[in-house]
């Protein structure tokens, strides 16, 4: 056997070793015990510190203002999204206190009026809404209501209102086409207002001789895109026809 | 040349020259050099036997393994956490932002995000707008009511947990992975900081800590999460917009939810398996 074969099996033998050592040295304890990975770090991501302790924690102490939150609008919103992180209030009552955010600023991160927003969230104009006053002054945060019944429906109903007020149909009052009683005011949502839901109620401006000198757009109402109600394909508090 | 059946000839062995001058040595002297073959396999024995400890311990077989990690009581593969996202619930204001920075010590700049809110913008021809400044964390500005806007939402953003992550499968060292309840993590002690994950997952859903140096992501808040807790952002959500729990099953809230809407997942042709599924989501949304 010529002599360099088992030199190069010494080496071989020298980089397998080195090979496992360096496994045993480089490759983490854990590493592989579950998948792919440290399992320890598992445990280490699940023991971080909690900062938001979490509206039952709040309950427990504060049963009365928890009661007070679920009668009222706020019933969905956790005291932590209003008061902000309080697991260190929860572990210390005495010594650290939660935010209590009592500025005009603060209520109108969520009711400023956006577009963006869903239709029916109720959103106030920043600027012109009982300026500069803060909320907490007419507004009970644990169970809002508005301090008067809402005279115009633009309190709650502010996207609808702002896409008519720049519609052609803006001189229109809601009460034109909606029938809303009182109880709507109080009970939004058990006491629905009316919709008009026939064609001739439209047709009484838009197939209309005597609207037609008003330059009010006219069809006939026989022919013009029957079977539908004009509600379904035009948006009344916005309509598209220029 | 037919080699001469006399000369032994093998592997390694030239046949020796038949024709020529017989060799001048009648037969090779061991050298004293040399190894022979009985040495040879013992010096071989010897070697392999002075690394066998480091082989023994190399091979290891993972010991009695206490079960995937989980509370006392909570076994982590009876999970498979998902959440859902209520698009016409969202109303921008970003608590869900704040509260995860808070919870997960998010660094307070720009670009470091687990979660973010997106606001679309689409046109009457259908063009959408996105923006999100500061990732919503202060809410959106009012956008003036502009005759050419056919409709504007907020989209609330973050990691998906995907069944069958990308990030996960391009780690060169497996410092990010998925747990066996579903939640995409990252360990970041072994996290070398190469970036790979963040150019892998689809979705930006991963940032790059500024003065850990790791890549860091959504936890799901894995560690309320193991205490009973729901996650910081559902927490925070003064609307209810975002619902978190399991997938399966009929009696969690996830799964009613899931149930009870229309439901999507973010680029579904990816194959990636999102756990987010988005009710009302616009086709416009990326």
């Amino acid at each position: 056997m010529p002599q360099q074969v088992p030199r190069l099996l010494a080496v071989f033998a020298v980089a397998v070793t080195a090979l496992f050592v360096m496994r045993q040295k480089l490759i983490p304890d854990t590493f592989g015990a579950v998948g792919h990975y440290r399992a320890a770090a598992v445990e280490s991501l699940a023991v971080r510190p909690v900062k938001y302790a979490g509206y039952q924690a709040c309950e427990a102490c504060h049963p009365e203002l928890a009661e007070k939150r679920l009668s009222g609008n706020h019933r969905g919103v956790a005291c932590e999204t209003c008061h902000g992180p309080a697991a260190t209030h929860a572990g210390d009552p005495a010594g650290a206190k939660p935010v209590v955010p009592d500025t005009r600023q603060f209520c109108v991160t969520c009711h400023a009026y956006n577009p963006s927003r869903p239709t029916g969230f109720p959103q106030i104009d920043a600027v012109a809404h009982n300026f500069p006053k803060p909320c907490t002054e007419c507004h009970d945060p644990h169970a809002p209501v508005p301090p008067v019944v809402p005279g115009e429906c633009s309190a709650c109903h502010a996207q609808i209102w702002r896409q008519k007020a720049v519609s052609h149909h803006a001189q229109l009052l809601c009460t034109t086409c909606h029938e809303a009683g009182e109880g709507h005011k109080t009970s939004p949502r058990t006491m629905r207002p009316t919709k008009p839901m026939a064609r001739e109620f439209c047709g009484a401006c838009h197939a209309s001789a005597v609207r037609a000198a008003d330059r009010v757009p006219q069809i006939d109402l026989a022919a013009h895109g029957m079977p539908y109600l004009c509600c379904q394909c035009h948006y009344p508090h916005y309509p598209e026809t220029r | 040349m037919i080699p001469d059946p006399t000369v032994p000839t093998g592997p390694g062995l030239t046949p020796a020259p038949s024709d020529g001058a017989e060799p001048t040595g009648s037969a090779p002297q061991p050298n004293p050099e040399e190894v022979n073959r009985r040495e040879f396999v013992h010096s071989l024995a010897a070697a392999c036997a002075s690394g066998l400890p480091l082989w023994l311990g190399a091979i290891r077989v993972p010991a009695q393994d206490p079960g995937p990690p989980g509370a006392p009581g909570q076994d982590a593969a009876d999970h498979w956490y998902g959440m859902g996202v209520d698009i016409s619930k969202c109303i921008g204001c970003g608590r869900c932002v704040y509260a995860c920075k808070v919870e997960n010590d998010v660094p307070m700049e720009p670009g470091c995000f687990n979660t973010w809110v997106e606001r679309y913008v689409i046109d009457t021809k259908g063009e959408a707008v996105v923006d999100s400044p500061d990732g919503g964390i202060a809410g959106f500005p009012s956008a003036p009511l502009d005759p050419n806007v056919r409709k504007t939402f907020f989209v609330p953003k973050l990691c998906n947990h995907c069944a069958k992550p990308p990030c996960v499968q391009v780690c060169p060292v497996g410092a990010t992975f998925i747990t066996p309840d579903g939640v995409v993590l990252v360990d970041e002690d072994y996290c070398i900081g190469c970036r790979y994950c963040i150019q892998a997952c689809p979705y930006g859903a991963r940032w790059f800590h500024p003065t850990k140096h790791v890549a860091a992501k959504c936890t799901f808040c894995y560690h309320r999460v193991r205490q009973g807790l729901r996650p910081a952002c559902v927490e925070a959500c003064p609307t209810g917009a975002r619902i978190f729990g399991e997938i399966e099953g009929r009696a969690t809230p996830l799964a009613r939810f899931v149930r009870f809407n229309d439901t999507q997942v973010l680029k579904p042709n990816l194959n990636t398996r999102p756990k987010v599924y988005y009710a009302k989501l616009d086709m416009e949304v990326r």
